[in-house]
């Protein structure tokens, strides 16, 4: 499932919504990323996203990742619109047979979503509003990810 | 007729979100042309390294044909969550 929404969400109940009901799944694993309140960070954030591809964007995401580890289910939630310190910015759940699969299709899809994701980020601090893209560090991370012949995106 | 739309900086550069071409440009190469006479700043946000076109919600790669109703997007790097 994917879903952009302009409403604060809640980690653990999406996390409980997605366990229910699993007979085949033994292993969950989740991230969440909170919008940080440090002093050097911006006090608000601000997403924008383009309706209908953006959805389809991470979806593409989401499909080669459950072609690569094998999942059997993946949820994503995404804050679009102003965000403040201290609020989930992005969720993401994976469901796999094993740990092993779960763990790294969740670290392998924030690493894509980090980079690859078609969403624009705005910060607004104390020395103004200011565009964030992505770090040597996110661009990086994203790179550990070897692409996967005919079922990764290219 | 085509519907053009900028996200991120673009909109900063350019001073607007969306806006409508009549007649459209045939294709994107002249939708470029056409900004590029009317908003110099804003041809050249267009050309910078990373900035991608949609064409009706489809990455387009290179120059493409505009059918008429068209819908283009111009975005720049994108931030990530």
């Amino acid at each position: 499932m994917i879903a952009l929404t302009e409403q604060p969400f809640d980690p653990g109940a999406e996390l409980n919504r997605f366990c229910r009901g699993r007979s085949e799944t033994g292993a969950v694993a989740s991230f969440v990323g909170l919008a940080r309140g440090a002093a050097d960070q911006a006090a608000v954030l601000e997403l924008e996203a383009y309706p209908g591809f953006t959805e389809g964007e991470i979806g593409r995401i989401a499909e080669a990742a459950t072609v690569r580890f094998a999942l059997h289910d993946v949820s994503i939630t995404h804050r679009v619109g102003r965000i403040t310190s201290g609020e989930a910015i992005v969720m993401v759940i994976t469901a796999a047979a094993h740990r092993r699969e779960a763990f790294e299709a969740c670290d392998h899809l924030m690493d894509y979503l980090k980079s690859r994701a078609p969403l624009w980020k705005k910060e607004h601090g104390s020395a103004g509003p200011r565009w964030v893209e992505p770090t040597a560090r996110d661009l990086a991370d994203a790179e550990r990810w070897a692409p996967l012949q005919g079922a990764d995106i290219p | 007729m085509a519907k053009v739309l900028l996200f991120g900086r673009l909109r900063d550069v350019a001073g607007w979100r969306e806006r409508l071409y009549e007649p459209g440009p045939t294709t994107l190469g002249a939708l470029k042309a056409l900004i590029a006479g009317q908003d110099a700043d804003l041809a050249a946000a267009l050309e910078a390294p990373g900035v991608q076109a949609a064409v009706d919600r489809i990455l387009a790669r290179g120059d493409c044909p505009l059918a008429p109703g068209v819908e283009v997007a111009f975005m720049p790097t994108m931030s990530g969550g």
